[in-house]
């Protein structure tokens, strides 16, 4: 048995329920008030058992709930599960599930929820939900209080007690098990278990969630609504939280000048906190098929050629910091210890790199020509990949920006492998199981996005990957992570110099705002608003 | 009954030029590398090989370019426009949503350009070289010069942030429930920004054209003729010289109610209105051929019934112009 015993889980919820930080304990939270939430990219769906995106859990979160949550420690606590026992063979999981929950509707909340919701759509429909769980046979229930899952494969509990929070929201069965599951009108009109009732979802427009009075938690939630208002311009966004339009804006969703520019202003706060559990790492992806970048001297080059901390605190600002490899610093459980190979800023390196690969310099100093796809998210990646053409430049590699939008970038790069280089966000999501190996993984078909279609294999790499995902010792599944990222940062199929956390502007009078590592993606339960 | 059978004819005589616009809308979208799964799979974070499968299959993109082309005709000519993949409803009902915010900023913008353009520019032509004429002119160019998404959110900074009078964006307010004359007070506040914003530029244009024009005629025999009777300057304008100097501001309207109705994809992002343009932008992005075809459909059936109404306005206003000729 290696997770928490019943008592020390129910010590955790208890712990929980306690506001986090010195200034909630210090004031008594105030009833009522709307909390505006700024909605800058509408999603198709807002059932977060279907779609796993911050997009989806902004809202969603709120509605429906997930069987576990991370407290303010990042540890696993029970919200829908009370508590959970683990088989040491890691082939069964069970979940104890929370008594007198019901759903918005008024139905009772049971284990057959939780089973149609893991069969029917984690397994088959959630995306990294199919990866997580493909090994999943069947769920038992053999009370309405008690749901086992069982697994062909080992499933590490670490990695599904980390992955559930995201990839464990549960949806109400008898809503879902009548026609097809992806064109319920449910899912753009949401019933949970959550803190918030879903009330109106006007596209384009806005959502209105209001209180739960029947919410299992005792008196709460404190917030009478939630309104998420759609402002895709970042610009106007700002100035929607200065005018007092809007409360609350999450992941980075503003301009980073606003944000440094609000931080300043003692009326709000811009930070990271409550972010901790969403880092992620911005890449360079060498495509295999263009011969220059099949040598790993041309990679190394490329990497030495970049001065990293420059770019940082010239353009980033404190949001950001240099990266070490796949696995991000704050994944305190997985982040390796020890020397890890890294590439720092070195010129003169990166010529020398470049001549003994054969590239001698042309008619104007130019070695060879390369093209640079950038994704279109964030502002970040577009100063990043100016940055990149600037400085390989002076090392004599001459590089062509094609900016293409979020489809024909995907389509392009993913599918087509129709660039040499890419770069983008890779986001590391609680355990490296979930979307990091997958970057580094051969044989994901073509088309898959953010998966591993450079033309490059390692089967070494490929044993690590596979071991460690069904490796239940904690111990031992650290330690083939740490191989893994010290494999990868030698052979460097791709590279993440940059890790950055994603940044909350909040009107100071929002409180309890980022008391857990995925706060905006979590029920808000425990937020109260000052008067 | 002739107003009538006219307005068939012209809707007759468009429908090639329709059909024409929709397939090459239809070609064209197929060149953009990418479709509504790949957009869907950048709005998820990603997910593994089959589940696209699963998804091009659902939106129907397993079949050939030909195939679902004539699908979408066979299904335009029964006028069901299909159904959105981004917003998991008909595409009618989609349109049908935003049409009333479009319609409401669409009218109102172009009633104020219309208006103030035509005082301003009569009051520079019967002031021509003198400082009223070039202050007005001036103010037209700056207002033509300057980008709407500034001007937008200039006016947010100005009288959102710091004077606090008006609402920074969005159509009504959502944190209280308003009903009755309260309700249509609030959607005429929220409106005043967008409709300055996207006005002042058409101001300009109304203003030049007005200016002009009025010049031209003050120049023609009968205004000499009706001058000549004695009668007074204000008559004459008013009169003589207005009601034809209006042809060229109602030719004007006609061409532009097609712009405006596409939207202002800039003054409706930055004010977060839920207009036609934005919607169209959206359907752009996310591949989403359905809704961008109904929107063009839409669209031009508007644009075909706005030009009539010109054509008609074009014989009440100059009695030589016959509907029929």
């Amino acid at each position: 048995m290696t997770g928490p015993t019943r008592r020390e889980t129910l010590l955790l919820g208890a712990a929980a329920l306690v506001p986090a930080s010195a200034l909630a304990q210090a004031e008594t939270p105030r009833r009522g008030g709307v909390l505006t939430v700024h909605f800058a990219t509408e999603q198709r769906i807002l059932n977060p058992s279907l779609q796993a995106s911050t997009g989806v859990y902004i809202v969603g979160g709120k509605i429906q709930e997930a069987l576990l949550d991370l407290d303010a420690q990042g540890n696993p606590v029970g919200v829908l599960a009370e508590s959970w026992e683990s088989a040491p063979d890691g082939l069964t999981h069970v979940f104890r599930l929370r008594r007198g929950v019901t759903w918005h509707d008024g139905r009772p909340f049971t284990s057959a929820d939780v089973q149609f919701t893991a069969m029917e759509m984690w397994k088959k429909i959630l995306n990294y939900g199919t990866t997580l769980q493909q090994f999943l046979t069947e769920v038992q229930t053999p009370d309405p209080h008690t749901a086992i899952f069982k697994y062909e494969r080992p499933m590490p509990q670490g990695l599904l007690l980390r992955a559930l929070p995201d990839l464990g929201y549960i949806s109400p069965k008898h809503v879902f098990e009548t026609g097809d599951i992806r064109q319920n009108p449910a899912n753009t009109a949401p019933v949970g278990t959550g803190p918030f009732r879903f009330v109106q979802y006007e596209r384009g427009q806005f959502i209105i969630a209001e209180r739960n009075p029947n919410y299992w938690r005792e008196n709460m939630p404190y917030l009478d609504r939630v309104v998420w208002r759609v402002v895709p311009d970042r610009a106007a966004a700002a100035a929607q939280m200065e005018a007092g339009q809007i409360l609350f804006s999450p992941y980075s969703s503003l301009t980073i000048a606003d944000m440094q520019r609000l931080g300043r202003d003692p009326r709000f706060e811009v930070t990271t906190r409550g972010n901790e559990g969403n880092a992620r790492t911005n890449t360079l992806e060498f495509n295999f098929r263009t011969p220059q970048l099949a040598d790993i001297r041309v990679r190394r080059a490329i990497a030495h050629a970049l001065n990293v901390p420059f770019f940082i605190e010239n353009f980033l600002g404190p949001f950001a910091k240099v990266g070490t490899g796949p696995i991000p610093s704050v994944s305190t459980d997985y982040y390796p210890a020890g020397d890890i190979p890294q590439y720092r800023f070195d010129q003169a390196l990166a010529n020398r790199l470049l001549d003994e690969a054969g590239h001698r310099r042309g008619a104007g100093g130019v070695r060879f020509s390369l093209r640079l796809h950038p994704a279109p998210w964030g502002e970040d990646i577009a100063l990043w990949s100016t940055f990149i053409q600037q400085s390989l430049q002076q090392v004599g590699i001459r590089i062509e920006i094609v900016r293409l939008d979020a489809a024909g970038y995907l389509r392009t790069v993913y599918n087509d492998h129709a660039f040499d280089l890419a770069t983008g966000w890779h986001q590391y999501r609680s355990d490296p199981a979930v979307s990091t190996t997958v970057w580094y993984r051969s044989g994901s078909p073509r088309g898959a996005p953010w998966t591993n279609q450079w033309g490059w294999v390692d089967p070494r790499i490929d044993a690590i990957i596979d071991n460690a995902a069904t490796e239940v010792d904690p111990a031992r599944r650290r330690a083939l992570y740490a191989d893994f990222v010290r494999a990868v940062q030698t052979e460097l199929p791709l590279w993440m110099p940059i890790e950055q956390i994603f940044v909350s502007v909040f009107n100071r009078r929002v409180r309890n705002g980022g008391n857990n590592p995925r706060w905006a993606s979590s029920s808000w339960h425990d937020t109260w608003l000052a008067s | 009954m002739r107003v009538f059978k006219l307005a068939l004819r012209r809707l007759a005589a468009s429908l090639p030029t329709l059909l024409l616009i929709l397939v090459g809308m239809f070609l064209l979208l197929q060149l953009a590398p990418g479709d509504t799964v790949d957009a869907l799979m950048a709005q998820m974070g990603g997910g593994d090989a089959a589940l696209a499968e699963e998804l091009r299959r659902f939106y129907g993109l397993d079949l050939g370019i030909a195939a679902r082309l004539g699908q979408y005709l066979l299904r335009l000519a029964t006028l069901d426009l299909g159904f959105s993949a981004i917003y998991g409803k008909p595409v009618a009902t989609v349109i049908l949503e935003r049409l009333p915010a479009t319609i409401l900023l669409m009218v109102s913008a172009l009633s104020f350009a219309f208006f103030f353009g035509l005082v301003l520019g009569v009051i520079a032509a019967r002031r021509v070289n003198r400082w009223p004429d070039t202050l007005i002119s001036t103010l037209g160019l700056i207002f033509y010069a300057t980008p709407s998404f500034w001007f937008g959110l200039m006016a947010i900074v100005l009288f959102s942030v710091h004077l606090q009078w008006l609402p920074a964006g969005g159509f009504s307010d959502i944190t209280q429930e308003l009903t009755g004359i309260a309700a249509l007070l609030d959607i005429a506040r929220h409106l005043v920004l967008p409709t300055l914003t996207l006005g002042l530029i058409f101001l300009a244009i109304y203003l030049r054209i007005m200016r002009a024009s009025m010049l031209e005629v003050l120049s023609l025999d009968f205004v000499r003729t009706a001058r000549a009777k004695g009668l007074s300057e204000t008559r004459v304008v008013a009169r003589h010289v207005l009601r034809n100097a209006m042809l060229p501001m109602v030719t004007l309207i006609g061409l532009q109610a097609g712009t405006m109705l596409g939207g202002s994809v800039v003054v409706e992002s930055v004010f977060a209105l839920p207009g036609l343009g934005r919607l169209a932008y959206e359907s752009v992005v996310q591949r989403d051929l359905n809704t961008l075809l109904g929107i063009v459909f839409v669209s031009a059936l508007l644009v075909i019934a706005i030009n009539f109404l010109v054509d008609i306005l074009y014989a009440r206003l100059d009695p030589r112009i016959s509907a029929d000729s």
